[in-house]
């Protein structure tokens, strides 16, 4: 069971508590983290990643276990904690303005 | 009695406000989508109930939320607007070239007579179109694809669609408005676009009859005259009475012609409304004094109306889709400021009072009467 933690506009776009569960199919990289959360809560679609290019969004960043992952391969595997389900996977909106 | 709606969109949030048909006592509900750039919020004139809103940030994009119980509940619906084939270029401020890239939704405009159909315009300049109550999003294209798009240029605020307008009395008949492409229309359902700006003058440009280039930033229509347009350019008060073929100056005796939204009276199609703003490098009302100028006889003569508005130190701004008119008798005119003031009033204009004083700066402002 895959752990994610949203920021608070997404949360409550999703309707979702302080953290989400996912099962990923799959390899558990970026990408399928962010298939999986996209399929359950299809409202975030565009919100973290571009919907044709898969992209992340400028001021979206991705961290897990006290690293920031956001410029990884999107196929890259997730930490073995992530992946265990001991560390969550973190999307982050940029500290900018606004 | 019937009552009144209004629907505001704020830097940080959309707000309902409501009221009976007195327009005396209001109610506000909300912030909703709290923190959220609330571009626009309309609501269908065929069922008042059924609202849509667009809902942007930098960080998360574009969304679109609708409503079928009047804005007490709402749903996310379709947030892809793709442009349709190869998205071509469109002219930068230093005049180079730049491929057109979605950014977001300023104006949403349902149809007069089906909930379930609204036009979306975008920034870059591009009109989408849902007639599945917003599940979905298609193109319009040969408007972002007409040959004089690669000439086009954004304002200070971003090459947005920011005006459509539909025609009642022919369907096929659409205006919309691109700030700083200019006006254009439709006469097959989006099929094909002309530029309708052959009278405006934009000193900018070293064409003064340039097709494309002019920063019009809102146009208006009384249903019963189709033909006749009026428009808030950057500079320049402008009519046309034949669909845009040729506008004419009717500025008149505006202490300045710089300014945003335009509105017309509900029932006499010769009064029309400005909110003349000193100048496009100050952005606030002349003087500091917040004054509404109206013209009953379709513009050159314009009034100012002042009563129950700050005269001074007053440097708020009114934005081009902030203005707007219900269809009440008499006939209720509605603003929103950069300030988060919303001022209203009840008598075609004459008096104005605050409806809410302390909103985020207000984006948009609707007005919908209730059964």
């Amino acid at each position: 069971m895959i752990r994610v933690v949203l920021p608070a506009h997404l949360k409550t776009l999703a309707k979702v508590g302080s953290e989400v569960r996912l099962e990923v199919g799959g390899p558990v990289t970026q990408r399928g983290v962010l298939d999986a959360l996209e399929a359950r809560y299809p409202m975030l679609c565009g919100t973290i990643r571009d919907r044709h290019t898969g992209q992340r969004r400028p001021f979206v960043r991705f961290y897990a276990c006290e690293e920031d992952l956001s410029n990884e391969s999107p196929d890259a595997p997730l930490p073995d904690r992530v992946v265990n389900g001991e560390e969550p996977f973190l999307v982050i909106g940029a500290m900018a303005g606004g | 009695m019937s009552g009144v709606r209004v629907l505001v969109g704020t830097r940080k949030g959309a707000f309902v406000l409501t009221a009976d048909g007195t327009r005396r006592d209001w109610q506000v509900a909300g912030p909703h989508f709290g923190g959220w750039e609330m571009y626009h919020v309309a609501g269908s004139p065929a069922d008042p109930d059924r609202l849509y809103a667009s809902q942007s940030s930098g960080w998360f994009g574009q969304l679109i939320q609708r409503s079928n119980d009047g804005g007490k509940t709402w749903e996310p619906v379709d947030n892809d607007f793709s442009y349709e084939g190869e998205a071509g270029e469109h002219l930068w401020y230093d005049g180079t070239p730049r491929p057109f890239e979605f950014k977001r939704i300023w104006h949403l405009e349902p149809s007069p007579d089906d909930p379930d159909l609204v036009y979306a315009g975008a920034e870059d300049a591009a009109i989408f179109r849902s007639s599945d109550g917003g599940r979905s999003w298609q193109e319009l294209p040969a408007l972002r694809t007409h040959g004089s798009a690669p000439r086009w240029q954004p304002g200070a605020g971003g090459m947005c669609l920011h005006t459509i307008i539909l025609d009642p009395a022919n369907r096929e008949r659409m205006y919309v408005a691109i700030s700083a492409a200019g006006a254009f229309r439709t006469d097959d359902g989006g099929k094909t676009w002309q530029p309708i700006n052959r009278g405006l003058r934009s000193g900018q440009l070293p064409d003064e009859d340039a097709e494309v280039g002019h920063c019009v930033h809102r146009l208006a229509m009384h249903p019963s005259r189709p033909q006749t347009l009026f428009m808030q350019k950057h500079w320049d008060v402008m009519r046309t009475d034949d669909a845009g073929g040729q506008w004419r100056e009717v500025s008149g005796d505006l202490p300045t012609d710089f300014g945003f939204p335009i509105a017309v009276h509900a029932h006499e199609p010769e009064t029309v409304y400005v909110v003349p703003i000193k100048s496009d490098s100050e952005h606030y009302p002349p003087e500091g004094r917040l004054r509404v100028y109206r013209s009953r006889t379709g513009g050159t003569d314009w009034e100012p109306l002042t009563t129950g508005l700050p005269q001074a130190d007053c440097y708020v701004n009114v934005l081009r889709d902030a203005m707007a008119v219900d269809t009440l008798d008499p006939c209720g005119v509605y603003f929103g400021t950069t300030g988060g003031q919303v001022y209203g009033s009840a008598d075609g204009g004459d008096t104005w009072a605050p409806i809410v004083r302390d909103l985020p700066a207000v984006l948009s402002v609707e007005v919908q009467v209730l059964p």
